[in-house]
């Protein structure tokens, strides 16, 4: 019977702290919960989106304020639609913030940075931000250092 | 050119019955399931006495690797790396493929030998005699044991391996305790934890039935029961190996 009773509770103990463990991992080591609550989506045309990726941040300020969804080739006029998750939480944005994609640091990943315009009228889920900047490319940047000094 | 052909159809008849006698696992696991205690016991036997032996080989897992990663990221001065870097080598590979093979020598052996043993003393052949079906009464408990204990010792391991690395950069290398922290949740995604704990649960399956039917299959000598406990561990080994690339490959392509 003693044997039993030592038996039920180290099975007990054993299964409890598995699933602690298990609880732990799926919510204690990812941020991404706070993005899965809510969010309304921009998206934004880039002639040249650099090495933006999916889930790259977006930040304004330096916060990361969403993600970016999906990235998808328009063949119309050949640009790049970016489609960004932007917390919900920032819903009175300015319909006239601009996006460009940045660098973080020389060699860094890649972001869309925010930049809060002055209108009166707020981002809505759906919306376009109109006024964009693409990423620069150090291939294109070194092309044109070159020719001009060529000259 | 005989003797290959008969060692290529000896090997498919070999692995047509491990999957018979996986399937017969399976119809048989509702059965046993309504009697908990026989399988909460193996629970015990599978899992919480490999409890110590996961928890501490996870502890220096993780601590040797929060070592490795700061000194080599230190080099690029990305130390604040080393708290992705390691719950990620932990979640996705070290956890699952460390404490599977620690399972496989641990109870893997255990449940090998137990039951080449019940064989070679007759007692499987006796539970017949008494209309009592040897796969329901002992193959089944103890494959489901080892199954349902595999992901949580997974998890522990990981866990434990996580603080293991977390001592070795924190206090003893001097990084910073909220930079690792916020570093490690950014890294980490949900796809990785469940890569983890997918992976944990194909090895659990894999080992378990290894170690069952190697038993269950022994040649019912001392010789024999000691042959079958070698080759649990060594067949899980390759397997779990084997596995684990192909998983890791999917999830890779998947995205």
């Amino acid at each position: 019977m003693q044997q039993t009773k030592a038996v039920e509770i180290g099975t007990g103990a054993f299964v409890a702290l598995g699933f602690a463990a298990l609880f732990f991992l799926t919510t204690q080591t990812t941020n991404l919960q706070s993005f899965d609550q809510g969010y309304f989506q921009v998206t934004a045309r880039f002639e040249n989106i650099g090495g933006l990726k999916a889930r790259s941040p977006v930040s304004m300020a330096g916060v990361k304020i969403g993600q970016v969804h999906s990235i998808e080739f328009d063949p119309e006029d050949y640009t790049a639609v970016v489609t960004m998750n932007i917390d919900a939480r920032y819903t009175e944005l300015p319909d006239d913030t601009d996006a460009s994609i940045l660098t973080a640091g020389l060699l860094g990943s890649q972001y869309v940075g925010l930049q809060a315009g002055g209108s009166d009228l707020y981002l809505e889920n759906g919306s376009e931000l109109l006024f964009t900047q693409s990423a620069v490319v150090l291939e294109n940047l070194i092309g044109k250092f070159l020719v001009n000094s060529g000259e | 050119m005989r003797e290959l052909f008969e060692a290529l159809s000896g090997f498919l008849r070999t692995f047509g019955a491990l999957q018979l006698f996986f399937l017969r696992l399976l119809v048989e696991s509702p059965r046993v399931l309504a009697r908990p205690r026989l399988v909460s016991r193996q629970v015990f036997n599978a899992g919480a006495l490999s409890l110590v032996l996961i928890m501490v080989c996870g502890f220096f897992v993780g601590a040797v690797i929060g070592l490795q990663a700061y000194s080599n990221l230190a080099r690029f001065g990305a130390e604040d790396q080393v708290g992705p870097f390691s719950a990620l080598s932990l979640m996705k590979e070290l956890g699952p493929v460390i404490t599977a093979l620690l399972f496989a020598g641990r109870a893997g052996t255990a449940l090998a030998s137990e039951i080449g043993l019940m064989r070679a003393t007759d007692q499987l052949s006796a539970m017949e005699m008494m209309a009592i079906d040897p796969v329901v009464r002992v193959a089944v408990p103890r494959f489901l044991g080892g199954v349902i204990s595999m992901p949580l010792l997974v998890a522990i391991f990981t866990c434990v391996g996580m603080l293991g690395s977390y001592v070795v950069g924190v206090p003893l290398m001097g990084l910073d305790s909220g930079a690792f922290w916020s570093e490690l949740q950014q890294g980490v995604g949900k796809a990785d934890v469940y890569e983890g704990i997918i992976k944990s649960v194909v090895f659990g399956i894999a080992g378990s039935l290894i170690a069952v039917w190697e038993g269950y299959n022994a040649v019912p000598t001392a010789e024999g029961v000691g042959r079958a406990t070698t080759r649990t561990v060594v067949i899980t080994a390759v397997v779990i190996l084997i596995f684990d690339f192909i998983i890791t490959a999917i999830a890779i392509s998947q995205g």
